[in-house]
């Protein structure tokens, strides 16, 4: 073997026996550009290598289900012939290197991948986590992840309508960037990366192709962080939301106009993923010019041309009579497009390949029996050829592991969360008012446009954010969640929590919950307690997902996110889609009027594990997380939507972070209206409003109403308690609480500029 | 009513625009950048976004793009413009406007809902307006800082439009100043988005009267 093989492979993030298995597939050494096709499509990040044997017991199946995982996103059935394209992806590891950019192309490459299944991007959400953001690198990190999702999304006209935000010492040297987006597009028009035939043309359209974000899925998304690793700079990819906005347009006429058998995104590992992924998966073979390839730099040797990560770029299939009519479209828009390659018959036996079919994502069982399958893809550069290699081997058959895992143990069930309960209780609340975390996050929301798109029901602030469907009567609610502090202490419990939290916010607003998208934050999988914790974390999900009936569609895993041999907390994120019949019923999270009931949905235990209040007076983690009942969180989600469907709320709001306090507190100040309550029996007061027992909603409701919810809670088996009523403008628990809801606002919009520094 | 709303490279509101148009009962008529005709349409509008990437400066590369001659014809012989946020960048960049926008004094992109003073109702944009109420529009952008050299001859000239109301004001605007017309009065900018605020379903509706004002003129 050459010394430069062999230098390079190690260098490219393969192992010796990845090195081995090539030699195998190929019966010869590697060419350089084919060594490098390899070493990005078997990265952890393209070829789930280590989640994939896991992530099979998701469900993934549901009657609304119209495309699971395995294509570029999960599409759903929101009836009347339209449907819902929606996903979330991390972008972790280039936006600690780079935050601008880094969570700019995040955003990007969302948006391609559902603009991948036909339909327009319509909204984003985003999922944040950051050490303390009073300490300058944070502070930098959060002001770059900011200004990028903005700058893209609002250059793109993508609107950012919700997500979450929150700062555990943990991510200081690893931040999380999660990225959500959902589009809409009638279900008929549904789009696969997929060619049809021989002979059909795979054109390359969009921006020209450079150096920038080579490795990006290997070097840089499936390693942990060490010192010093602002070398890895070149490695993010830049953003052209501009390019993006255009190719949006010209795929989506595309589309409209029927010009296109397939369409694929272009993201990690470039050109070489997204050919070997349109081959495989039609079990056909492709012939590449790369020759045809818009280069930045002319310089630019094959393998590079072939793995850079330069964005907004997308491959259009089409037959050939189509070609024409295709290429004005993209000279109309201002966007280049050429001709890369030509699907081809497969080649040889065209035995089955044997062992059991794969998906790229894994997120379940695969939507279709695997190909017979012998296409090759042969790439031309410059009178040679530089690759010729099986698609499935690159796309499909990379390898599996099924890593040692150590499962932790669950805490026992003595395991106490040790939070002293003797706080004033008006301090108390004021505290968690104060608290970054759960304070308000305007700071973040208003750089972003959340209004583009004339569909914005319910925006950033909101339980959940909703969304109306163009071209149906009805909206959707959206949703992302996770506490890595819950899933640190049991990651079975924490995450399955986070499935029922972002559930239960979205049936806050009236919706059913539909489906669920997931980004499973991890350490590196090479350390067993961490792949232990990911498959507890797996078996968690899948329980909640299927107690709920909600099919998981597509998603993401990001593994090796530590820093310096600091792991994060593990940290799944879940987004969960719901459909709302009518989008004039949605419910707001804030109280609305004075004169209304407030009622209170679910049981009031002392649970401080994992707890804000447990953080913030303790800095501690210990105890267990919130007992979740999965059919009482059921019960609860179907009792809230017969309520919103009856129009008896006036506003519904989820108990999580900080607990009934800062549930008080967030649906007072955005209103400006008051309430005067009695807390809920049975706990200490201070446990009643700082506690975050799981499968509770508060509740404002008409008084003319009560006696109505009273029944249907009762029929439903969830307890509800009358807590008082919405008037004034303080927020009063006679004896014990008594604060004017101006200073609570006050406290509740100053934290998040006051922790950086904004404010005095 | 036929109304055109132009679409650049980058516009990201002009659907929007198109939609406000229909919901308030006027004929939307899309408009290429690239097309020196507007179709006989009866006023124009030019939506929000990043028109050609707004790399070199907002709405300076625009203004000269083939529909802009026509318009500024249009706009010569009286017909009503407005000009949305990246559409008012470019009013003033083809010198249809007075001013010039620059980067928001807080350096940041703001979008928020705010409160607006209608100054003059005598525009084309403005007649339905009741002088000296106020509206409530969103706001989004990060290059929105009006700036004049004489702000006060503007006013006296009538042509201040729409001021944001005491603590509105989201990116340092010269006087508060939200939007502006030309002196004829039928060519119309300002930084809010009046086709954000049209349906009561998705918050304040604001922006009504702007495009009432333009239909009720000329049926």
């Amino acid at each position: 073997m050459s010394s430069v093989v062999e230098g390079l492979y190690r260098q490219l993030g393969l192992t010796d026996e990845e090195f081995e298995r090539i030699l195998g597939v190929l019966g010869r050494e590697p060419s350089r550009a084919e060594l490098a096709m390899y070493s990005l499509m078997w990265s952890e990040h393209c070829s789930y290598k280590s989640s994939k044997v896991h992530l099979r017991r998701l469900p993934s199946q549901g009657a609304r289900v119209l495309q699971g995982p395995g294509e570029n996103a999960g599409v759903v059935d929101l009836g009347d012939g339209v449907a819902a394209v929606f996903k979330i992806e991390s972008h972790n590891h280039p936006s600690f290197v780079e935050p601008f950019q880094g969570a700019a192309t995040g955003v990007g490459g969302i948006i391609r991948d559902i603009l991948a299944m036909g339909a327009r991007p319509a909204a984003s959400l985003n999922s944040l986590r950051f050490g303390d953001p009073a300490e300058p690198l944070q502070r930098r990190l959060l002001e770059g992840v900011v200004a990028g999702i903005g700058h893209y999304g609002n250059c793109v006209g993508v609107a950012t309508v919700g997500g979450e935000v929150s700062f555990d010492p943990c991510y200081a040297g690893n931040p999380l960037v999660n990225a959500l987006t959902v589009g809409f597009m009638p279900a008929e028009r549904l789009l696969t990366g997929r060619a049809e035939q021989p002979g059909d043309l795979a054109v390359l359209m969009g921006a020209k192709t450079g150096r920038d974000g080579i490795g990006g899925a290997s070097v840089l998304a499936s390693a942990s962080f060490e010192e010093g690793d602002d070398a890895k700079r070149p490695n993010v990819q830049v953003g052209d939301p501009f390019q993006e906005k255009l190719l949006i347009e010209a795929c989506l006429e595309l589309g409209e106009r029927r010009l296109l058998r397939g369409l694929q995104d272009l993201g990690a590992a470039g050109i070489s993923c997204a050919v070997a992924e349109v081959a495989a998966r039609a079990g056909m073979g492709m012939e590449v010019d790369l020759d045809a390839v818009p280069l930045r730099e002319p310089s630019m040797e094959a393998w590079e041309v072939l793995v850079s990560e330069s964005q907004e770029r997308m491959l259009a299939l089409v037959a050939p009579d189509r070609l024409d009519d295709v290429l004005e479209v993209c000279r109309r828009w201002g966007i280049l497009a050429n001709v890369l390659g030509e699907m081809t018959e497969p080649e040889g036996s065209g035995e089955p390949r044997g062992g059991a079919p794969v998906n790229r994502e894994g997120s379940g069982e695969p939507q279709r029996g695997a190909p017979v399958n012998r296409g090759i893809v042969r790439v031309g550069f410059r009178g040679e050829v530089v690759a010729e290699v099986p698609a499935a081997s690159l796309a499909d058959d990379g390898p599996v592991y099924s890593r040692p895992l150590v499962r932790p143990d669950p805490p026992a069930a003595g395991a106490l969360a040790e939070v002293p309960l003797d706080a004033e209780v008006a301090e108390a609340v004021l505290a968690l008012a104060a608290d970054p975390t759960c304070a308000s996050k305007r700071w973040v929301w208003e750089q972003y446009d959340r209004f583009v798109g004339h569909g914005t029901v319910a925006g950033p602030g909101s339980d959940a954010a909703v969304l109306r469907v163009p071209g149906s009567g009805r909206a959707v609610a959206l949703a992302t969640d996770g506490n890595g502090r819950y899933t640190a202490l049991d990651p079975a419990a924490g995450a399955a929590l986070a499935v029922a939290e972002a559930a239960r916010n979205v049936a806050c607003t009236g919706a059913q919950p539909i489906a669920v998208t997931n980004c499973l934050n991890f350490a590196s999988p090479e350390r067993p307690e961490v792949m232990g914790s990911f498959a507890a974390a797996v078996d968690g999900m899948a329980a909640a997902c299927q107690a709920l009936g909600l099919p998981v569609t597509g998603g993401n895993v990001s593994f090796y996110n530590e820093s310096s041999g600091r792991p994060i907390h593990p940290t799944p994120i879940v987004g969960v889609l719901g459909l709302l019949e009518d989008p004039g019923a949605a419910v707001p999270s804030a109280f609305p009027r004075p004169g209304l009931d407030v009622w209170l949905l679910g049981e009031t235990r002392v649970e401080l594990g994992g707890s804000a209040w447990q953080r913030l007076t303790t800095g501690q983690l210990k105890g267990r997380p919130p007992a979740l009942d999965l059919a009482a969180e059921a019960a609860l989600h179907r009792l809230l939507v017969t309520l919103a469907t009856r129009r008896l709320l006036a506003a519904a709001h989820d108990l999580s972070d900080g607990g009934l306090a800062l549930a008080l507190v967030e649906a007072t100040v955005a209103t400006w209206v008051g309430a005067t309550i009695t807390l809920p029996p049975g706990v200490p007061p201070l446990a009643a409003l700082v506690s975050e027992s799981a499968s509770r909603v508060l509740l404002a409701v008409p008084p003319a109403s009560a006696e109505e919810l009273a029944t249907l809670a009762a029929e439903a088996g969830v307890p509800a308690t009358r807590l008082g009523t919405t008037g004034g403008d303080r927020l009063v628990v006679p004896g014990l609480l008594d604060l004017p809801v101006s200073r609570l606002r006050a406290t509740y919009e100053a934290a998040l500029p006051r922790a950086l520094g904004e404010l005095a | 009513m036929r109304i055109g709303v132009v679409t650049f490279p980058g516009s990201c509101d002009d659907r929007d625009a198109r939609t406000a148009v229909a919901s308030m009962g006027g004929d939307p008529v899309p408009l290429w950048h690239g097309d020196g005709d507007l179709r006989g349409v009866d006023a124009v509008v030019l939506p929000g976004g990043f028109s050609y990437g707004d790399y070199l400066r907002c709405g300076a590369i625009a203004r000269f793009s083939p529909v802009m001659g026509a318009v500024a014809g249009f706009a010569r012989s009286g017909g009503p413009v407005l000009g949305i946020c990246n559409g008012f960048q470019v009013l003033c960049e083809a010198g249809l406007l007075p001013g010039a926008l620059l980067r928001n004094a807080g350096l940041r992109f703001v979008c928020r809902e705010v409160e607006v003073t209608v100054e003059s109702t005598t525009t084309a944009w403005t007649s339905a307006c009741t002088a000296g109420g106020s509206l409530t529009i969103p706001v989004k952008h990060g290059e929105g800082r009006y700036v004049h050299d004489d702000p006060a001859a503007l006013a006296a000239a009538g042509q201040v439009v729409f001021r944001y109301a005491p603590g509105h004001n989201p990116n340092g605007s010269l006087a508060d100043i939200a939007g502006v017309r030309n002196p004829a009065g039928n060519v119309v900018g300002l930084m809010p988005h009046p086709e954000h605020a049209v349906d009561p379903l998705l918050g304040p509706t604001g922006g009504r009267t702007l495009f009432e004002s333009v239909l009720t003129a000329r049926v």
